[in-house]
């Protein structure tokens, strides 16, 4: 790819005879067993131009990607970059006919640093050479400050995801895919972050985007490409079309409500961590504070920050997975449980949805009925004696699939088999049908489609209207201002006193975020 | 009250002792950080004591005689391979029947050689270091392969940091979904790396058969490479640490054969079993740190990889 037709921007509405589109995918057709993932699929993509591509989960959006990026063998279906006909049977020649990718499931590498994961998807020796300094540049250069030396496996979910973009930045790539990119960023972030694909833009790039969030969509792209049970719904102009068509075309009907009333009506304190100081477990953590946070019965409590101020660590506190030695350090309905771990507290009533759906929140290989009881037992009969009733199990399992409608074929299905939508819903099913009288929701809607997300929130309010403490981690500062009552931000290991939400803007909880402004933390009491 | 000479025999001794431990467990420890685990070390090791001592009796070529060692090893290693890689048989059992397998073949082809002796392979003076004070006897009375073990291990360390090979490798130990979706081949480099496992157990056994007791008895490894396995786990995956262990795993080794000669009051099956104990211990001991352990241990180790369609 020669840079002079990278750095000139083409219009994207020039008419007549104009050249061919960057990159045009036609007639992609991909059948698994039991599931046609891609019908007939076409679309195209201008240098100079966001394509959004919008679906549900399930709706063929990663098999297309799949195929673009050489992993999956189409049935059928051609692809044509510039004009011409390429065959992309790996990754390896997708990223040589110039096509870069940011996976929404991240292909990073745990034990090894950020600077040889990035190094792993250079193919070019001359592009990883000097690569810590050029890391860096990018890095700063888009609003990503990571450190070249760190190991992937101490960085946060945000993290990795700007790990992801600088590898695909640093390829110079003509053509970029982003899968879901914004789900973990402050607002600051998305902001940066579409100045970055703006700017690439500009460069004359062409850039897939694909999100669930049909206001970024709105905010950022061009043209937008629905995709629906695996076939194309249609291609629109997003400027002529409104968010509510969008989402009449991608999930076939009106769009679901989304957050909560905030009428929540705070009673007696349920979850309290009272002046919390804790060096962390890992040598890269945030050390906690004199951290105080007091979740109340009947109120949903946003913690809103951006990753790596010590998220894990609180969430390993209160769950139960890091026991403190202050047993009055973390109060339970009044009961002190600070040296309890997490069984022994789901007993006496917390519920725990953590943000790894595969892996902490449900065993991947096992079976739905069978991650349904690893958590439920602690409260609910299913076992008597240590002999588990296989009745009962399967009675809970088939609730949860029931009233939070999990798309599954059974309750034999293995976790790991579950879209991330269906797994969420089935995770926060089960905790909430555990009947708890708190409930710790960490990134409750990372990676889910709009119809879930409106129906975990819808689970979450009930649960609050019920009388139960909601505590809601998460780094989408739409979401939580959407369904908290109250918010509170976590920056540096020091948690601020608890706010109304009406009170809180995007750009004062921003700036809290950032350290921008002092903390004012919460009078233990 | 201390004689210098037995020490510097002890020294001596327990160099040559640890050298094949090296050799097999640098080459599972390349294997494990793949995210394959071969119980078959042990079966490979004989089958390269037998190759390698067959051919230093015959021509005299002791370069030869590990070659084909190497080549002995790493052809076992090539059953392993195929059952795991592309059979997707589960690793462990696999790797214990490459164990049984490697018995029996060298068992039958070592029949001929059985109860033969050969002037095994003579040490080198290494120049410099011979002529220190005190301890220079010791560099005259080590063979060539001490050395090589030695050079493998810093070598072997330099590339698994160092080089883009040894990333690779890293990477698809660490996570074979996410090397394989960056386009790397899984299959390929794992087959590379348990041949060359293969080989250095090879060359391990080989060393026990040229050259710390030149002849061939049947199952003369004596449950080496199950130590050397243990060795790559306790040493955390790290070569200076597998060194290490497999140095002290000598020295304690010959120090109790010494203590047996002395008469210690101490029942002898007590004293064999201390190498073992004290090498697991001081292992574990500096390897305590659980972040560590998790940075280094291959996240699919044991794992069989299917490429998702």
């Amino acid at each position: 790819m020669d840079s002079a037709t990278i750095s000139e921007p083409r219009p994207a509405t020039s008419g007549g005879a104009e050249a061919p589109p960057r990159l045009r995918v036609e007639s992609v057709t991909k059948q698994y067993p039991g599931c046609l993932a891609n019908d007939d699929v076409s679309l195209s993509v201008e240098g100079g131009e966001i394509l959004a591509l919008l679906g549900e989960n399930g709706a063929g959006k990663s098999t297309l990607v799949k195929v673009m990026y050489g992993l999956v063998a189409p049935d059928a279906g051609t692809i044509f970059i510039d004009g011409r006909e390429v065959a992309i049977t790996s990754p390896a020649e997708a990223r040589a006919a110039g096509i870069g990718i940011v996976f929404q499931h991240f292909s990073l590498f745990e034990s090894l640093t950020v600077a040889e994961n990035i190094s792993l998807g250079l193919d070019n020796a001359a592009d990883r050479r000097d690569l810590g300094r050029r890391i860096r540049e990018i890095g700063a250069r888009y609003g990503m400050a990571l450190d070249p030396g760190r190991h992937v496996a101490d960085l946060s979910v945000g993290e990795r995801q700007q790990v992801e973009i600088v590898r695909c930045l640093l390829q110079d790539p003509a053509i970029l895919i982003f899968d879901e990119p914004t789900s973990v960023l402050t607002p600051q972030a998305i902001e940066g972050l579409f100045d970055t694909l703006r700017r690439l833009r500009a460069e004359g790039r062409a850039v897939v985007f694909i999100s669930h969030k049909l206001e970024e969509i709105r905010a950022l792209c061009d043209r937008a490409t629905v995709l629906r049970g695996g076939r194309v719904v249609g291609t629109v102009e997003v400027a002529a079309t409104s968010v509510n068509d969008l989402a009449r075309m991608m999930i076939g009907r009106d769009m679901p409500a989304f957050g909560s009333d905030h009428a929540g009506k705070p009673a007696g304190e349920a979850l309290a961590v009272r002046n919390l100081s804790l060096s962390p477990a890992d040598p890269h953590g945030t050390a906690l504070d004199d951290l105080t946070l007091v979740a109340r019965g009947g109120e949903i409590l946003g913690i809103a920050g951006i990753a790596g101020n010590g998220q894990e660590e609180l969430l390993a506190v209160l769950s139960g997975e890091r026991p403190v030695a202050d047993p009055g350090a973390v109060l339970l309905n009044g009961r002190q449980v600070g040296r309890l771990g997490p069984g022994a507290r789901r007993r006496l009533g917390l519920g725990f949805v953590p943000g790894e759906r595969l892996g902490r929140g449900a065993v991947p290989p096992m079976s739905l009925s069978e991650n349904g009881f690893l958590t439920a037992h602690w409260r609910l009969p299913l076992a008597r004696r240590g002999i588990i009733s296989p009745r009962r199990r399967a009675a809970f399992a088939d609730r949860v699939i029931d009233e939070f409608r999990v798309a599954t074929r059974s309750r034999a299905t293995a976790a790991q088999a579950l879209s991330g939508g269906n797994l969420q819903r089935f995770i926060v099913g089960r905790e909430i049908l555990a009947g708890p009288s708190a409930l710790i929701v960490a990134y409750p809607t990372w990676g889910v489609d709009v119809a879930a997300v409106a129906a975990i929130h819808a689970a979450l309010v009930a649960l609050r209207d019920a009388g139960a403490a909601v505590v809601v981690m998460s780094e989408d500062l739409d979401e939580l201002l959407a369904l908290s009552d109250r918010m509170a931000v976590l920056c540096r290991g020091r948690l601020s006193a608890p706010m109304r939400v009406r009170d809180c803007t995007p750009e004062r909880l921003g700036l809290l975020m950032s350290g921008a402004t002092p903390l004012e933390t919460a009078d233990a009491a | 009250m201390i004689d210098t000479a037995l020490v510097l025999a002890i020294l001596v001794s327990a160099l040559r002792t640890a050298t094949p431990l090296i050799f097999a467990a640098l080459g599972e420890l390349v294997v494990e950080k793949s995210g394959c685990v071969n119980l078959g070390v042990e079966g490979m090791m004989l089958v390269g004591a037998v190759a390698g001592f067959a051919i230093g009796l015959t021509t005299g070529n002791f370069a030869l005689a590990f070659l084909v060692g190497a080549l002995a090893g790493a052809a076992l290693s090539l059953v392993y391979g195929v059952l795991v890689l592309f059979l997707m048989v589960n690793q462990y059992a696999a790797g214990l029947a490459l164990t049984i397998l490697g018995g029996g073949a060298s068992a039958f082809w070592g029949q001929r050689w059985q109860g033969q002796n050969m002037r095994g392979l003579q040490p080198v003076e290494m120049p410099g270091l011979s002529q220190l004070p005190v301890v220079g006897s010791v560099f005259t009375r080590l063979d060539i392969m001490v050395y090589v073990a030695l050079a493998a291990a810093a070598l072997i360390a330099w590339a698994l940091l160092r080089t883009r090979l040894g990333l690779v490798l890293r990477a698809v130990g660490e996570n074979h979904d996410s090397a394989h979706a960056l386009g790397f081949s899984v299959i390929r480099v794992r087959f590379a790396a348990i041949a060359f496992g293969g080989a250095m157990a090879g060359i391990g056994g080989a060393y026990l058969s040229c050259v710390i007791t030149p002849l061939w008895i049947e199952g003369m490894t004596a449950g080496r490479g199950w130590i050397a396995v243990a060795l790559v786990v306790f040493a955390t995956w790290k070569p200076g640490r597998v060194v290490l262990g497999a140095w002290l795993f000598g020295l304690v080794s010959v120090m109790q054969i010494h203590g047996q000669g002395l008469g210690l009051a101490v029942p002898s099956h007590i004293l064999a079993m201390l190498p073992y104990l004290v090498t697991i211990l001081v292992l574990v001991l500096i390897s305590r740190d659980a972040t560590r352990i998790r940075l280094a241990a291959p996240g699919s180790l044991g794992k069989a990889f299917r490429p998702t369609a």
